[in-house]
C-alpha cells in the first residue's frame, strides 16, 4: 500500500474539505491550485495539502482549514489562492477577507472552534470530521481507530459487548428509536448458525444527509461498528445498502473495506482471534420504500423492494429467511465510541430516555446550512438560532419540519421543546433520520403538506390499498385546495382518510405518511381555511391563487421586466408605467427577480386578480 | 455482449445481484436496451418478465434511450422550499419537454430526483455528473447555453 508522508514532517497542513457539497463547489480545483501555488513558492517540503471528509458547514464551501492553528477559510475561489499562500503560508499573516463573517456588522472569526455553528456542537459520531483523509486507513488508526474493535475482540465476550451497548441506552438512529442492544440480543438468541447484519444506508428522507456524510467522511467508523456488532451477534457476513444517489459514499466505502481487509481488520481471522467477518456493498436503484427494513432485505435478495407483514421481524426471519440485524449508518458509527469510552460515559449525555448525540441536517430557510451533531435534549431554539444563526433576510420563522415525509411540522410556540424521541412524537412529528427543514413566512403549509403527500404517494410501492389509494386521495384533496377549488368539508375529509391510512397501512411508509397533513392541520388550520374559503394563499406560494402585479406608484419604467418576460405578458414604454397581462402571465416569477431594488415594483398578491 | 459477460461474471453469476448488474449495464448504455436484458436474462437463468419488474420498479432505471446530457433536478424538501418547482418548470419550458422526456435532437433528458443530500446547495440541478447549486430561473438559461455551446465546440 502506498504510504503517505508522515504528518509530523510538515510545518503546516491545509485540510481541504471534500464532502459532496464542497466537491460540487469545485474543492478539487482548489486543492490542485493550492498545491501548484505552494510548489511555486517552494514550500512543498514544509506544507502538506490533504483532503478530508465533510466538515458539515456545507453552506460555506469550499472550506480550507490551516492546522495546527485551526484557521478557517471559506467560500474559497481559485483567484484567492496566490494571496492566501503569500500572506498566510509564507508571511504568517492570516487573511481576514477569506474568513467567516457572521454578519456585516461583525468582525471576521479566524478560528473554526470560535464560530457559533461549530461551538455548540458535541462530536461523537462525527468525531473525525474534517480531520482525516477518509481514503487512508492509517489516519483513522492514528486517531485511535480500530482500538474499540481490539477491545471487543480480545477483552470482551459477546454477552459483555451486548450488555455494554444495552447499558449505554443507544437507540436506533434511523427514526423509530428501538434500543440497539436489545435488538442485537434478540438476534443473538435466535437459533441457527447462519445470520446476517445489515447497515441501512438508504437514506431516503429528503433533507437528511448525515448518513451520506458519515460514509463519505469516516467509513471506517461504520465498518468498525459493524464488526463489533457481528462479533456480539456471532455473524460472519454483513451488507451495507447504500442508495444510488450517493456515488462518492460507495466509492469511499469500497476503498475503506479493501484497506481494512488488507490490515487484517476484516475478513478471515480478524486480529488473530479466529473470528471471520466480511462486508459486501449493495447499491440501491432509487426507491424510497427500500429504507423500510423488510423492503431493503427484499432488495438485497435481488427482488422488487416491497415491504412485507411484520412479525416475523427480521431478527427472526430476515435476509434469505435467516435471523438478521439491521441498524442504520449513524447507529453503527456510535458503537466504537461506546466500547472504547464505556456505556457510563455515553449514557451521561442526553435525556432520560434518549442517550447520546444526534446528527441533524439543518436546511431550508436558515442562515447556517449544514450538519450539526448535538446532545439529545437540546431545544429547537438553540439549534435554529444559536447554531443555525436564525432565518435569512430578517424573515419570520414559521415552522420546522422534522422526520422527513414521515414527520411533521412543529410551529413557533414549540421552539423551546427539548428534542428527543418522545417529545417529537408527542408533538405529532418524529425523530426520523434527523432532517430539519426550517420554513419561514414565505412557506405555504398547505403546499408543504401537498409536497410530502405527493412524495409518499409516488413512492408508495402499491402493495397495500390503504397506502396506495389513501395517499392518492389525500393528494387530490390537497391539490384542489392549492388550485383554488377547495370545498367545504375538505378538512374533515382529509382528517378521516389520514386516520384510516395511519391505522391500516402495512408498513411504516403508509403508517406515517399522514403526519405532515395531520400536523399542519393541527398547527396551521387557518392557512387551510384561507385556501378553501377565501381562495387565498397567505404565504403567496400557490400559483393558482396568486397574481404578479406592478405597483404603479413604484414602477420606474426601466423596461427590464418586459425584456426578460418569457411570455411577453408585460407591456409598457420606457419611462412609463408597465403592466402585466394576467391572461398571458405564466407566473414564472422572473419579473420579481429582475426588477431593480431601487424600484421594487413587482408584487405578488393573493387572491389572484381576475 | 462481451461487456455484459464481464459484468455478470464480476457479480459471480448471482441472480440476487440483478440490481447491481442492471446498474452496471445502464452505466454502459445510458439505458437498458431490450436485447441486452434478454441476453443477461439467459445468462442468469432469469425470465425477461422478472428483469422487467425490477427495471420498472426502481426509478434509477430507464428502458428508453436517454439524451446526450442528463439533467436532474433535485426535488428534496430543502430544494422545494427554496424554489425547485419554478426551476423545473423553467427547464421544461426551455427544453420543450416534460419531466422524464428527451428533447427531439436527443441532446437533453430531464428527470427529477427526490433528494441528493446536498441540501446546502439548494436548489440543485445536476447536469451529467456536475452539480450546480443555488440555481435560479435565470441561471437555468445560462446553464443550458453553456451545454449547447459545448456541443458546437
Amino acid at each position: 500500500m502506498k504510504r503517505r508522508r508522515k504528518t509530523e514532517e510538515f510545518r503546516l497542513h491545509l485540510l481541504v474539505c471534500a464532502g459532496t457539497g464542497c466537491v460540487a463547489n469545485h474543492a478539487f480545483d482548489i486543492k490542485e491550485e493550492l498545491q501548484k501555488e505552494i510548489a511555486r513558492k517552494k514550500l512543498s517540503d514544509e506544507i502538506g495539502v490533504v483532503t478530508t471528509g465533510c466538515q458539515g458547514f456545507c453552506e460555506r464551501g469550499p472550506i480550507v482549514i490551516v492546522q495546527p492553528d485551526g484557521i478557517f477559510y471559506q467560500r474559497m475561489k481559485k483567484k484567492d489562492i496566490p494571496h492566501l499562500v503569500e500572506e498566510h503560508l509564507l508571511k504568517g499573516r492570516p487573511v481576514k477577507e477569506l474568513m467567516y463573517i457572521p454578519s456585516p456588522r461583525e468582525a471576521p472569526v479566524p478560528k473554526m472552534m470560535d464560530i457559533e455553528f461549530f461551538k455548540h456542537q458535541r462530536l461523537i459520531i462525527l468525531r473525525n470530521r474534517g480531520r482525516l483523509d477518509p481514503e487512508n486507513i492509517d489516519e483513522y488508526i492514528g486517531f485511535n481507530g480500530y482500538q474499540a474493535l481490539e477491545i471487543a475482540l480480545t477483552r470482551m465476550t459477546p454477552e459483555r459487548i451486548i450488555k455494554e451497548v444495552k447499558a449505554s441506552g443507544l437507540r436506533g438512529r434511523g427514526g423509530a428509536g428501538f434500543p440497539t442492544g436489545m435488538k442485537w440480543d434478540l438476534c443473538r438468541r435466535e437459533p441457527g448458525r447462519i445470520k446476517y447484519i445489515i447497515c441501512n444506508g438508504d437514506e431516503g428522507d429528503p433533507g437528511a444527509f448525515m448518513d451520506r456524510s458519515v460514509l463519505e467522511a469516516d467509513p471506517h467508523s461504520v465498518i468498525e461498528g459493524m464488526t463489533i456488532g457481528a462479533r456480539a451477534i456471532s455473524v460472519h457476513k454483513g451488507f451495507v445498502y447504500v442508495r444510488s444517489e450517493y456515488p462518492l459514499a460507495v466509492k469511499r466505502l469500497k476503498i475503506a473495506l479493501s484497506q481494512a481487509e488488507e490490515y487484517g481488520l476484516l475478513g478471515k481471522d480478524i486480529l488473530g482471534t479466529n473470528f471471520d467477518f466480511d462486508i459486501e456493498v449493495v447499491q440501491g436503484a432509487g426507491a424510497f420504500v427500500c429504507g423500510e427494513e423488510t423492503a431493503l432485505i427484499a432488495s438485497i435478495e435481488g427482488k422488487v423492494g416491497r415491504p412485507r407483514q411484520r412479525p416475523p421481524y427480521p431478527s427472526e426471519k430476515g435476509l434469505w429467511g435467516k435471523p438478521t440485524n439491521i441498524n442504520n449508518v449513524e447507529t453503527w458509527a456510535n458503537v466504537p465510541m461506546i466500547i472504547s469510552r464505556g456505556a457510563k460515559w455515553f449514557s451521561s449525555i442526553g435525556t432520560k430516555t434518549s442517550k447520546g448525540t444526534k446528527i441533524f441536517s439543518l436546511v431550508g430557510k436558515i442562515n447556517n446550512t449544514g450538519l450539526v451533531e448535538v446532545p439529545m435534549g437540546i431545544t429547537m431554539r438553540e439549534i435554529i438560532y444559536d447554531i443555525g444563526g436564525g432565518i435569512p433576510q430578517g424573515k419570520e420563522f414559521k415552522a420546522v419540519q422534522t422526520g422527513g415525509p414521515s414527520g411533521g411540522c412543529i410551529p413557533k410556540n414549540m421552539l423551546d421543546l427539548p428534542i428527543d424521541y418522545e417529545s417529537l412524537t408527542q408533538a405529532g412529528s418524529m425523530m426520523g433520520s434527523g432532517g430539519m427543514i426550517v420554513m419561514d413566512e414565505d412557506t405555504c403549509m398547505v403546499d408543504v403538506a401537498r409536497y410530502f403527500l405527493n412524495f409518499t404517494q409516488e413512492e408508495s410501492c402499491g402493495k397495500c390499498p390503504p397506502c396506495r389509494m389513501g395517499t392518492k386521495h389525500m393528494v387530490y384533496t390537497l391539490d384542489r385546495k392549492t388550485k383554488g377549488k377547495g370545498r367545504e368539508g375538505d378538512i374533515q375529509f382529509l382528517e378521516s382518510i389520514a386516520e384510516n391510512v395511519k391505522l391500516s397501512s402495512l408498513c411504516g411508509l403508509g403508517q406515517t405518511a399522514p403526519h405532515p397533513v395531520l400536523t399542519t392541520l393541527r398547527y396551521f388550520r387557518d392557512e387551510y381555511e384561507a385556501h378553501i374559503k377565501e381562495k387565498r394563499c397567505p404565504a403567496l406560494v400557490c400559483k393558482d391563487l396568486i397574481s404578479y402585479v406592478i405597483d404603479d406608484k413604484l414602477c420606474g419604467g426601466c423596461t427590464v421586466c418586459a425584456k426578460n418576460c418569457p411570455s411577453d405578458a408585460i407591456s409598457g414604454e420606457p419611462k412609463k408605467i408597465h403592466t402585466i397581462d394576467q391572461q398571458k402571465c405564466t407566473k414564472c416569477g422572473i419579473c420579481i427577480t429582475v426588477c431593480p431594488p431601487k424600484f421594487n415594483a413587482v408584487k405578488k398578491v393573493s387572491p389572484a386578480v381576475k | 455482449m462481451k461487456k455484459i459477460d464481464r459484468i455478470i461474471k464480476h457479480h459471480g453469476y448471482r441472480k440476487e445481484r440483478i440490481i447491481q448488474i442492471l446498474n452496471d449495464i445502464q452505466s454502459i448504455y445510458n439505458y437498458l436496451p431490450k436485447d441486452v436484458l434478454e441476453y443477461a436474462g439467459q445468462r442468469l437463468g432469469m425470465p425477461l418478465s422478472g428483469i422487467y419488474s425490477i427495471a420498472t420498479f426502481y426509478s434509477a432505471f430507464s428502458l428508453k434511450p436517454r439524451g446526450e446530457h442528463l439533467v436532474t433536478v433535485c426535488m428534496g424538501t430543502a430544494c422545494h422550499v427554496r424554489g425547485a418547482p419554478s426551476v423545473l418548470s423553467r427547464l421544461e419550458d426551455r427544453l420543450r419537454i416534460e419531466t422524464g422526456g428527451t428533447t427531439e435532437d436527443n441532446q437533453f433528458t430531464l428527470k427529477t430526483v427526490n433528494c441528493l443530500g446536498a441540501c446546502a446547495l439548494a436548489p440543485i440541478v445536476v447536469v451529467d455528473d456536475e452539480y450546480h447549486g443555488q440555481t435560479t430561473v435565470n441561471k437555468v438559461d445560462r446553464l443550458l447555453k453553456e451545454y449547447e455551446k459545448k456541443k458546437k465546440d
